[in-house]
């Protein structure tokens, strides 16, 4: 039985697993491990084969492949260590690591830091539950993007693509590339969930109809999915069943939401943020066991991965810190809520005190689209701390706000997001 | 030539496979036939596992006589196949003073039928037992003799254990007539035009059994009454821990909660008649139908927490009951029909009984069956699963130390290893579909659906059985899982950055 020990140990080799193990070693950590569940390095990205990573992290448009190489590259050059094909079957509280491969067995790990990289799955037709039979031929858009990019088979040819999160729109144009007839995308909101330039570049340039107000509200087919009751939805989200129409179709994408895979988290009785569906985390992106950090997918869902590289390299400068012990907590934490209009902020909350930085980047989501707003921030006296405005707002892309920590005052106990109306409020 | 059997058995679902082991106890050559891909392939495959004390069943009825007989057999037999099978006892909740009064009534029906150690519980030992159940909830009937199975595995171990005895399974093959000569059974076609010649058939067609029996002249109808279910994830398999019954109708024992054997927490049954025999469709209506009888039980069932929902059908005769009986003419054509709830509680029995119509009719027959007995391993060896060793992980080790296939990891969501998969593909009675993996070793069956190992496992089948992904399917032919071949794009990553390189 193997039993190691490490100062840092990193809990999947996705974008965020990479650049975390690059970002701790140059802050200083080179006892790291790495532990990655899949056959290779990169993570989801392998089989992400379009472009448009990288734009903001590195200045250039890359293929997920590209983006993910250049972290590889150096990961291996470093002195990381790797064990590839490995699952995590448990962590403890006190950070003590079982996992098992085929090479070793059961692996037993001790580690002073851990940084949770996990990523997220796709919700299943489960979750969503349509009415109807159980054929083959129904499957989540990420599971159709690896059969198709990394095994190279085609999973059908007349396709209805569920749902018009990013995955979703990136499909309708792959399999319509592969020479199969994408027949639309259905989205039960009245907005894509998905970002803009993806609508355009998938759909539209393709020819391919998004259909908003629209569901799927029965399945046919045996053996194989023959066809889909598809109807449009009332303001209540309510099939109006008068404008059912079947469509014939051998194969149904899901592209319905993104759920970060949290199970270790909750194995270990991490503190969890329901809004955001991953840990609770301060502005280090530690959880609430001191130590433990979460970054990238598995804390929240991102629409680019040149953040979740930025969110990984938080996570790793902190974790060099707790290891080297370098860290000053404020003498109160703030709580970050999401008032009216914001689905979610991270971080959840602000522990440390650090004089070198000037500001502490928020993440949020609106709940629904807005033109012309202010995202106005306020202390726990409602005194306003700081307002910022926005042309256009989506829960489909993600929004970050610098926020100036000399604007935080020292005895506030909570700021809170509000998205308000242009107006409202004082100007910056 | 046409191959040769004593008996045929017509399906494959949880009572052909018992009446196969029972008889493979005789020296005699037995084949089962089953349509689908795999055996439990109809009702056996979605129904609420349980197995049932039996003190609510009429003695008046075949079907309540057959579940008291079979409870107690059901130790031994999960014992030596292998298939995890809980005792954890089931109550039937009530609200009002009327309620109490009916579970005290039932509670002396099922002692005078010899159901042992019933109990009626008040409102505080009902919340003691079951601290999430609704609160106005006072007053249930304790049976701690009801269990929880899983019925396909249940099935499928059957089967298993019957082609270790000499049984010979034949998968993908429907009965599309049956011959009969001079008033005795002759034997059966398949839908591959081949000839089977036996002398006896035993109808446990399940849905299906009126059209075989039709082809005897024998004249019933079988109505399916679907079934909806929710099943949970393993998260939440502790918020019950009985089976809990609501009140009981007409029609049904009712919308059940229960843990299932894997650790899941399934809601369910609603009871309808549909047309279809294979309308297997949730709706929308049904699953809202499983949903208020749920939470009138327990308010705070999670929604999130459903990860499959599915539906079943029972198969049920105008009569309500079980219909096992030799027919006068064709001489060798036992009818196992009408098996709907308890049925999967009473197979055992039904198995015994069948056993004890063939040693009624074995003389009558063209030419006479003999029944001796044969040397009848009714054990299974224990497959190894990493599922039951989590809180033995240094005996796991010793598992991988034997094969390393026990330590790669294939399904996430179930933890389950490539040589538990690869495990169940070396058996001499296999399904090499998605579904039939999914049922053995649970990989595919977790949160995820499938949704990251689908692609593993189907590589693992097509290379086990050697065949082409294009040819693994979800549950046989036409559910093929791929289209066609786009390009060989496999990267070979996992040679440039193999494992122990960096170690």
């Amino acid at each position: 039985m193997i039993r190691r020990k490490h100062e840092l140990v990193i809990i999947g080799a996705g974008p965020a697993g990479l650049a975390a193990a690059l970002e701790a070693e140059k802050a200083g950590i080179d006892d790291i491990l790495l532990i990655e569940r899949d056959e290779y390095l990169g993570g989801i990205l392998q089989q992400c084969i379009h472009n448009g990573f990288g734009l903001d992290y590195f200045g250039e448009e890359l293929t997920g492949p590209e983006y993910a190489e250049r972290f590889i590259e150096d990961v291996i050059a470093s002195k990381t260590k790797i064990k590839l094909k490995t699952m995590v079957i448990d962590i403890s509280q006190d950070k003590k690591i079982t996992a098992l491969n085929e090479e070793d067995g059961m692996m037993f790990i001790e580690a002073k830091s851990i940084i949770l990289a996990m990523g997220c799955r796709e919700r299943t037709r489960e979750a969503i539950q349509i009415p109807g039979t159980r054929p083959a031929g129904i499957l989540t858009a990420g599971t159709a993007q690896r059969f198709i990019n990394i095994e190279g088979y085609l999973p059908g040819e007349k396709v209805v693509i569920l749902g018009s999160g990013d995955i979703g729109l990136i499909m309708a144009r792959r399999m319509a590339l592969e020479g199969a007839k994408v027949k639309g995308v259905l989205e039960i909101m009245p907005y894509s969930s998905g970002l803009v330039r993806n609508k355009v570049q998938c759909l539209d340039d393709f020819g391919i109809p998004l259909k908003l107000n629209h569901t799927i509200n029965r399945i046919y087919g045996k053996q194989r999915l023959e066809a889909v009751d598809i109807v449009e939805v009332d303001e209540n989200l309510q099939p109006k069943l008068e404008t059912k129409k079947r469509v014939e179709c051998d194969t149904l994408l899901l592209s319905v939401g993104l759920i970060p895979e949290n199970e270790l988290s909750k194995s270990m009785g991490l503190k969890l943020a329901e809004n955001s569906q991953g840990p609770y985390v301060n502005e280090l992106r530690e959880t609430d066991i001191p130590g433990v950090y979460a970054c990238g997918n598995v804390l929240q869902v991102h629409d680019l991965v040149d953040y979740v590289s930025e969110e990984a390299e938080v996570a790793a400068r902190a974790a060099a810190d707790f290891i080297n012990d370098n860290l000053e907590r404020r003498n109160e934490e703030v709580e970050v809520i999401p008032g009216e209009g914001i689905n979610y902020v991270i971080p959840h909350k602000i522990s440390y005190k650090d004089d070198s930085r000037k500001l502490v980047r928020h993440f949020f989501r609106v709940s629904e689209p807005q033109e012309n707003v202010k995202i106005n921030i306020y202390d726990d006296s409602q005194q306003k701390l700081a307002g910022f405005s926005r042309e256009i707002v989506t829960p489909g892309e993600i929004e970050t706000i610098k926020l100036p920590e000399k604007l935080i005052p020292d005895n506030t106990k909570e700021i809170t997001f509000v998205l308000e109306d242009e107006g409202e409020g004082i100007n910056e | 030539m046409s191959a040769k059997f004593d008996i045929v058995i017509i399906g494959g679902g949880v009572i052909g496979t018992a009446i196969a082991r029972r008889l493979s106890r005789y020296e005699l050559d037995i084949c089962l036939l089953e349509k689908d891909a795999d055996v439990a392939s109809g009702t056996s495959k979605a129904n609420s596992g349980i197995i049932h004390a039996g003190y609510n069943a009429a003695v008046d009825t075949l079907k309540g006589r057959l579940n008291i007989k079979s409870n107690p057999l059901f130790d031994k037999i999960a014992e030596d196949l292998k298939v995890p099978f809980k005792r954890i006892g089931s109550l039937v909740v009530g609200f009002t003073e009327e309620d109490k009064e009916w579970l005290k009534k039932e509670k002396e029906m099922g002692e005078s039928k010899g159901i042992k150690d019933l109990q009626l519980l008040d409102q505080k030992e009902l919340l003691h037992q079951e601290p999430e159940i609704h609160s106005e909830a006072s007053a249930a009937l304790y049976a701690p003799t009801a269990g929880i199975i899983s019925p396909y595995k249940l099935t499928i171990a059957q089967a298993e254990n019957a082609v270790k005895n000499g049984v010979e399974i034949k998968l993908l093959s429907e009965v599309v007539d049956i011959r009969t000569k001079n008033g005795y059974i002759a034997g059966v076609i398949l839908n591959s035009g081949e000839e089977i010649k036996t002398k006896v058939i035993i109808n446990a067609a399940g849905l299906y059994a009126d059209e075989i029996a039709a082809m005897v002249g024998e004249r019933y109808k079988i109505t399916p009454r679907k079934g909806e279910y929710n099943l949970f994830d393993k998260e939440y398999g502790d918020l019950v821990n009985h089976v809990i019954f609501p009140m009981p109708s007409k029609e049904s024992k009712g919308i059940l909660i229960t843990p299932t054997v894997d650790g899941n927490l399934l809601l369910g049954p609603n009871s309808n008649p549909v047309e279809e025999k294979d309308d297997l469709a949730v709706t929308k209506e049904g699953l809202e139908e499983i949903w208020q009888g749920g939470t009138s039980l327990y308010p705070n069932l999670p929604r999130d927490g459903v990860i499959a929902s599915f539906a079943g059908l029972r198969a049920t005769l105008p009569s309500d009951d079980f219909k096992i009986e030799a027919l006068n003419e064709p001489v060798g054509f036992i009818d196992v029909a009408g098996i709907q709830s308890p049925g999967l509680s009473s197979a055992p029995a039904i198995a015994n009984m069948v056993a004890e119509i063939l040693d009624d009719i074995r003389t009558s027959l063209q030419e006479e069956l003999k029944l001796i007995e044969a040397n009848f391993l009714p054990e299974l060896e224990k497959q190894p699963s990493f599922q039951d060793y989590k809180q033995n992980l240094h005996e796991w080790q010793q598992i991988f130390l034997q094969n390393k296939k026990y330590g790669e990891v294939i399904c996430r969501c179930e933890h389950v290893t490539r040589g538990e998969i690869e495990a169940e593909l070396d058996k001499e009675f296999i399904s090499p579909t998605l579904n039939g993996i999914k049922r053995r070793t649970r990989a595919g069956g977790g949160r995820c659906q499938g949704g990251f190992c689908g692609p593993r496992i189907a590589e693992i089948i097509a290379e086990k059985i050697g065949i082409s992904p294009l040819e693994v399917t979800k549950s046989g032919p036409g559910s093929e899982i791929l289209w066609t071949r786009v390009k060989d794009v496999k990267p070979d990553r996992d040679i440039v950055y193999g494992m122990g390189d960096k170690s």
